[in-house]
Parts: structure tokens; C-alpha cells; sequence
């Protein structure tokens, strides 16, 4: 790949003094694309996400070969340079806009404080502007009334649009959404990723999209990486997810119910300890 | 077995109805689905079925006969639920065993320790973490506990409250495997509540549709599986639960319009 705009080597993340290994050994790259990490809870996707915006609580451990964002060490930057690359040049959407808001701060401050914390230059009138501009493109459609409003008079949906339009108006080249529509009902998580995958190619922004379901990955991504217990165990194509070769990725698609045609018993998966040695599949 | 008649739900004198008039019937030995988006409903219809919630309108009858809103012990021999999430629905401080043998006290049953292990053996667990907390259990051996706890009386009817949305899905395949199984084996009458219309498919011969408090559409499982459902908002839930595709996006356009 050339010129990536993460680079990561060799990631280990550990807890509790190196005895909770949580990521084992993690290199990736991302370009100007959607790469999706998938996996089942505790399998480490969350670290990896929160390690690179160093999110992770200080009790963590955090080691790499490289760990780069453009040219700059992620490992090694202080925390005042983290301050200016968290938010201004790589954003984080959560899972639950119910618990991500400040309930008790109009939305439209929200994101307008966003605004001004990374362009302290722009005056009240601008951030303002901003945030409708802002709400507009989150296809919100009255933002002049929506920016007025508490996070528990939002819909999740809303919040959730609400919840981007605060990270991208910074204007990050890199998100990373962490289970960005987990918590939204099937019809408006159809409208959400829509509107992000609208906003990423318009902003050619690069995209880590942290899930556990692995059909919404297939048609969202580019790319998918496979976590396993802390482990890359498959790379590949999301196009090329049914050629999957490792068992752990056949298994788990294999386990999906379908509403077309449902086997009369879904298969469940069989773990095998040698998935925590063997290298990744398809680099 | 399970029979709802015009059943009405509302949370306060002059609030609005949260259930308007739902109506269904489940035969002897079979699985219904209730699908729908969060807030439509279908866990209140389920919880004054249940008898959790007395304060509903319209009638519940089981096997025939009609229910009092307050439930008499019997009932609970009869009806049995399974909650969504099964670390809230464990006492954090009592181990499993004690848990198990809890709805044989409340019936004033015999207590002896096969029935425990029976059941524990019933749903794929090792009689052995009879003795462990639930903090001790995964999700999915959890699940299996308060499967087993509500199995233990051994009653005709499950009601199943998403039994399966807080678990990864490998684990959902060994829940909804053990529910197929289980129903199979003991001729259980299911009625399972969920916003996820392949868990429904995949264990449910009849599917009512619910949004805003009502039924919209009821329907066999084969017109589910090949798309022909007629309501439009169940053509909408059901072509959003198919997973999100470039293919799909002028159809998110008409979504959105609609």
C-alpha cells in the first residue's frame, strides 16, 4: 500500500501487568478505504480502535513495531499532540448515542463546541453556521430546530446522525466507528450507513468499521480483517468473504440464521487452540 | 393454547395505548413470532401475557380458558419466560442450583437433586456448575440457566423475550439449536418475541408483524421466506433486514420518502 494512512505492526496490547493479553501480534494498514475489523465480544476489535485514538485506561500496556498516523508515532506523542489528533484528524463514533451525549447540553452546543475547541480562531457566528451546515448534510431537515434540542428528545437514529455530524465536522481523514449502528433499529440502521458511506466517499476519508455482524461488514466494507482471541486470523476481500478459508470465518458466517432458507440446524463452531498460533491468513 | 383477544396495554390513566387492540392465536405445539422495531410493542404484549404487567385490556385465554389479570400460582406451571438478557435475569449471589430449585419452592414441589441435574443435562450443561454463580458462566451457559430455570416445572409454553440478542452468533446458533431441540423433543408451544426476523424465520412457523402498538400483517413463515408480505411497512422491515447493499440504496431513497 502506498503511502497508508495508519500503519501498525506488531500491536500488543496487554492488562494487569502482561497477564490479560488482549491483542496478540495485530499489523494492518489503512488507506483511503473501509476496512472493517470483525469478531465475537472480547475478541480485542475495541482495542485496537481505542489504542490507536490512546483511549485505552492506564492500567494497558501498549507495544508495537510501528504505530504510525501519516508520519507521526502514535506510540511516542505526548499528550498534547494526541489532544490535537483526537477529533481533528481521526474521529470516534460509539456505539450508543444515549450514552455518548451530554444529556444535559443542547446538541447543537455540542457539536458547535467540537468546532471550537479544534478552530479556537472561529468566533460564535461561525460555529453556529457550521453546525447547521453540518446537521444539513447528516440529512437532518429541520437543524435549526434539531440543534435546539436535549439528547433525550432525539430519536436514535437522530442522535446517532447527530453523533457523525460532531465528529466530522472537524474534519478528520480518518473514523474509526466503533459498532455504529448496534443499537439502532434494522430500517433507520439502513439510513445511517448510507449517509456514512455517503460521506466517506464525498470526503474520501479513511474508515476502520469495528463489528460483530459480519453480513452488514460484507456489503459495507472493503476489506475485513477477522479477530480471533486477540489475533488477525484472516484478511481478505469483503467481496470474497464466502471464499473465506479459515475455519473460524467459515464458521461464523455458517451460523448466521436466514430468513431465505434456514438449515434445519445451524451449524455452531468448533474452536481449535491452534487458531492462536497459526499466522494470518491471506496478506 | 395461547389465545389474545383485542388486548390493549396503556402506562397511566390518559396516556395513549401503547398495545391497540392485538389479537392472535398460538396452536398447541407450535412456534409464533412477534417481530417489530424497538418501542412498537411486542415485549408489553408479552409481559401481560405473562401476567408481569395486570393492567391490560381485552382478553388472554390458555388452553381454552380465560385468565384473570391477576395469575393464579398454577398459571406459572404452565407459562414459563425466558428474558433477553441473561445477566440481568440471574440473582448475582445465588448459585445456579438454588436458583433452579427456586420455582419448585414457590410450587410447594418435591426437591430432589435429579430434577436439577435432569435439567441442567436438558440444556447441554454439566450438572456440575449447578454449584457455581452466574458470574462464573459465559453468556451462552448463562442463557442455558435460565432456560433450564424456566424449563424446571416442566410447562407446556415458553414465552421468549429476544433470548438471543445479547449473545455473539456463534453462541445464538447453540441457543436457537437448543430451543429447536427442546421444542422438539417436549412438544413445547413457543411464542418468541424479537426485532430479528432470522431469529423468527429460523424458529417460527406463523409471524405476526407489529409496529405502533398493532399487528399489521400475520403471516405464514413461506411468505416471510420468499418476500411476499403485503403490508408495506412489513415489505420495509423485512427488505431492511436483509443486509445492506449498493444494491439497495434506491431502495433506501423510496425508505426515506415513505
Amino acid at each position: 500500500m502506498t503511502d497508508p494512512l495508519i500503519d501498525i505492526r506488531n500491536m500488543e496490547i496487554s492488562f494487569a501487568n502482561g497477564y490479560v493479553k488482549a491483542v496478540r501480534g495485530v499489523s494492518f494498514q489503512l488507506g483511503r478505504e473501509k476496512l472493517g475489523i470483525v469478531g465475537e465480544s472480547g475478541s480485542g476489535k475495541s482495542t485496537v480502535g481505542r489504542a490507536i485514538m490512546r483511549l485505552l485506561p492506564s492500567s494497558a500496556r501498549t507495544t508495537a513495531d510501528r504505530m504510525t498516523f501519516h508520519d507521526i508515532d502514535l506510540l511516542r506523542a505526548g499528550e498534547k499532540q494526541m489532544m490535537d489528533i483526537r477529533g481533528r484528524r481521526i474521529g470516534l463514533i460509539l456505539q450508543d448515542p444515549k450514552y455518548s451525549l451530554n444529556p444535559v447540553m443542547r446538541v447543537g452546543e455540542q457539536i458547535a463546541e467540537t468546532y471550537r475547541l479544534h478552530y479556537p480562531q472561529a468566533g460564535r457566528k461561525t460555529a453556529e453556521k457550521k453546525v447547521l451546515e453540518m446537521l444539513e448534510a447528516v440529512r437532518i431537515r429541520d437543524p435549526q430546530r434539531v440543534a435546539r434540542l436535549y439528547p433525550h428528545e432525539v430519536s436514535g437514529g437522530m442522535g446517532q446522525r447527530i453523533m457523525i455530524a460532531m465528529m466530522l465536522i472537524a474534519e478528520p481523514e480518518v473514523l474509526i466507528a466503533d459498532e455504529p449502528t448496534s443499537a439502532l433499529d434494522v430500517t433507520v440502521r439502513l439510513d445511517v450507513l448510507a449517509l456514512l458511506d455517503e460521506l466517506i466517499a464525498r470526503r474520501n476519508l479513511g474508515l476502520i468499521f469495528i463489528s460483530h455482524d459480519l453480513n452488514l461488514i460484507r456489503k459495507f466494507c472493503d476489506r475485513v480483517l477477522i479477530m480471533y482471541a486477540g489475533r488477525i486470523v484472516e484478511v481478505l476481500k469483503a467481496s470474497d468473504l464466502d471464499s473465506a478459508r479459515h475455519p473460524y470465518t467459515q464458521g461464523l458466517l455458517a451460523s448466521l440464521p436466514s430468513i431465505e432458507n434456514p438449515p434445519s440446524r445451524l451449524p455452531t463452531l468448533t474452536r481449535d487452540p491452534s487458531w492462536l498460533t497459526q499466522p494470518t491468513i491471506g496478506i | 393454547m395461547i389465545d389474545v383477544e383485542n388486548l390493549t396495554v396503556r402506562f397511566g390513566p390518559r396516556s395513549p395505548l401503547v398495545v391497540k387492540g392485538v389479537g392472535f392465536s398460538v396452536p398447541r405445539g407450535t412456534a409464533f413470532g412477534l417481530v417489530g422495531e424497538s418501542g412498537c410493542g411486542k415485549s408489553t404484549v408479552l409481559r401481560a401475557i405473562s401476567g408481569l404487567n395486570r393492567n391490560y385490556g381485552g382478553r388472554i385465554s390458555l388452553d381454552g380458558q380465560p385468565l384473570e389479570p391477576n395469575r393464579s400460582r398454577s398459571f406459572f406451571r404452565s407459562v414459563q419466560m425466558v428474558f433477553q438478557d441473561p445477566y440481568g435475569s440471574l440473582h448475582p449471589r445465588k448459585t445456579v442450583r438454588s436458583q433452579l430449585i427456586e420455582p419448585l419452592r414457590n410450587q410447594n414441589l418435591p426437591i430432589n437433586a435429579h430434577i436439577v441435574e435432569d435439567v441442567l443435562k436438558a440444556v447441554g450443561l454439566d450438572p456440575g456448575l449447578g454449584y457455581r454463580f452466574p458470574h462464573q458462566l459465559s453468556g451462552g451457559q448463562r442463557q442455558r440457566v435460565a432456560i433450564a430455570r424456566a424449563l424446571i416445572l416442566d410447562p407446556p409454553v415458553l414465552l421468549l423475550d429476544e433470548p438471543t440478542s445479547a449473545l455473539d452468533v456463534s453462541v445464538q446458533a447453540e441457543i436457537l439449536n437448543l430451543l429447536a431441540d427442546l421444542q422438539k423433543e417436549r412438544g413445547l408451544t413457543y411464542l418468541l418475541v424479537s426485532h430479528d426476523m432470522a431469529v423468527i424465520a429460523h424458529l417460527c412457523s406463523r409471524v405476526a408483524i407489529m409496529n405502533a402498538g398493532e399487528i399489521v400483517e400475520e403471516t405464514g413463515i413461506d411468505q416471510i421466506r420468499s418476500g411476499a408480505v403485503e403490508h408495506p411497512y412489513s415489505r420495509r422491515l423485512l427488505s431492511a433486514s436483509h443486509a445492506y447493499g449498493k444494491q439497495e440504496q434506491r431502495s433506501i431513497e423510496e425508505l426515506i420518502s415513505f
